[in-house]
This record gives structure tokens, sequence and C-alpha cells, in this order.
């Protein structure tokens, strides 16, 4: 079924605050094969001049998934999460976050595109990550949602 | 630390094959919990063969790759398209090619692809010189 897009544009996320754990980013440098104990060994990341583990430059993906029910506002458009790919990813970097920072992110669904007909969705969401109102990085998705009961 | 001139092949990243515990590990580790990558019925009921690979795994360990090349604080901007999906037991390769350098930053053209030639991720970075 078609998303209803201006359902999804005015789709309000209520600001999201994640504590970043150490033992998480741990945990993500084990799951990614991360050699560099810079990822992984808080003294190792403190003798590189870093207060603790950073984080890594596409773990702020992750942190929007620390959101009660993360797919929730895609189910709530009616999108069945097996008709679903990530598309795009993209990231702007403004500082280092590291372990211990409690960072906000605001998120909004800026785009939403219709392809082939409607056989292809595509949903984009942006959002800004801060820390104490500074900025830290800005992460872009697209979702693209297939509809392949729609033939073009 | 390698030298980010024009036209440079960077030194590649080779990924342990993709096993059922690394989808796993990682669903855990990324936060993203959908289980069309980590459960083989849910999969089936959406008529795949089989689980696959999240996107972001790749992602991730083309990450691995720039913040071996330059320190992560020099990473501007990193965007990345998904174009195919990465099969369970496949083996992503990332590579990295200096595309330009201008005024003190280079822009990284980037690949992930698998032994079979499929390119599963392309995309690009901006990264400061120094």
């Amino acid at each position: 079924m078609a998303v209803d897009a201006d359902a999804a544009l005015a789709r309000e996320f209520p600001p999201l605050v994640v504590p970043v754990e150490r033992g998480r980013l741990a945990f993500f440098a084990r799951a990614t094969g991360q050699t560099d104990p810079d990822y992984f060994d808080v003294d190792s990341a403190v003798a590189a001049g870093h207060p603790d583990l950073p984080v890594p430059p596409s773990f702020y993906f992750s942190l929007e998934l620390e959101r009660p029910d993360p797919f929730g506002w895609l189910t709530g458009l009616g999108v069945d999460l097996r008709r679903v790919l990530h598309g795009e990813q993209s990231f702007t970097y403004h500082a280092l976050a590291y372990a211990g920072d409690t960072l906000t992110l605001t998120t909004r669904i800026s785009d939403v595109t219709v392809k082939k007909g409607g056989a292809l969705e595509l949903l984009t969401k942006l959002t800004e990550i801060t820390r104490d109102g500074t900025p830290i990085a800005d992460a872009t998705s697209v979702i693209v949602v297939r509809n392949p009961e729609v033939r073009t | 630390m390698t030298a980010l001139t024009e036209g440079a092949e960077l030194p590649p990243l080779a990924a342990e094959p993709i096993s059922r515990t690394t989808l796993a590990l990682f669903a855990g580790a990324s936060g993203d919990h959908n289980p069309i990558h980590l459960d083989l019925d849910v999969a089936r009921s959406a008529g795949l063969e089989d689980v696959f690979a999240q996107g972001m795994l790749s992602m991730a360990y083309l990450g691995r790759l720039l913040t071996e090349l330059v320190p992560q604080e020099r990473i501007r901007s990193w965007q990345v398209r998904f174009s195919a999906i990465t099969p369970v037991h496949a083996r992503p390769t990332c590579t990295a090619r200096v595309a330009s350098v201008v005024d003190g930053q280079a822009t990284l053209d980037l690949t992930v692809a698998l032994d079979d030639g499929t390119v599963t991720l392309t995309g690009d970075a901006v990264v400061d010189l120094d």
C-alpha cells in the first residue's frame, strides 16, 4: 500500500536523549571485527588523546535505533518491514563524541518520493545529533519501500 | 599512514566471511533487530531464500577502513548507497581511491564488493588532509 506522504512529512519524533555507553561501543567494535584498540580499549583511547572510547563514524545510525519501537514510524505508516530496504545513508560530522556523553537526536522525515509508478517509495529521514547544544553529526537515511504488487 | 594523493588506490580492508553469528552479534551491537537479518522463517515469509546482512554492517567495515586511513576527527562527511544485498557467507572487501584533492581535503571513492564481483555499496567520503 502507498505511504501517505503528508502523514509521513507531518510525523513528529520526540527528541531522543541517549547516553553513549562504553560497553556498547566495545561490543560494536567486536561485532564489526574492529582491530584498532582505540575503539574498544579505553586505555588505548586515552593514550591516543581521547577522553574515552570514540563513537565510530557509522554508530550514529545505531543511536537512532535506541528510540522505543525504532521502526514504529514505518509500521505506523502502514509499511510492512519485510519490504523495506536501506537505500542510502550519509553523515556529516562536526565533532567527535565519546562514551559517557549524552547525545540528543532530533529527527524528521524530509522527503517522500514515489518512483516507478508507486512500485518504489523513498522516505528520507534527517537526524541532527547534538551534545549540550553543540552539533556533533547529521545523519540522513533513505529508506526504500518496495511495493511489488504495483505493476510498472 | 598512506599518502592521500589524487588517483591513489588505498589499502583495502577484507572482512571475514559473514556468518549467522556475525549477523546476530551485529544486530545486538547496532540495535537493528529487524528479524529479516536473523530469522530464516521471517526471511522465507518475505519470499527470500535466506536472511541477508544488515547494510550498516558493510558501512561499519567501510568505517574501519576510513579510520585506518585518517584519524576519525578528519572525516568531514560520508555517504553511501546500498546497491545489492549481502548474502550469508559472503565476504565483503572495502576499497577506496582518492578521487580528488582540493583545498586541503580529499574526496575518496568507496566501494564494497563480494568475492563474486557483486558491488554491494558505493559511496564517497570527504576527509581533511591534516
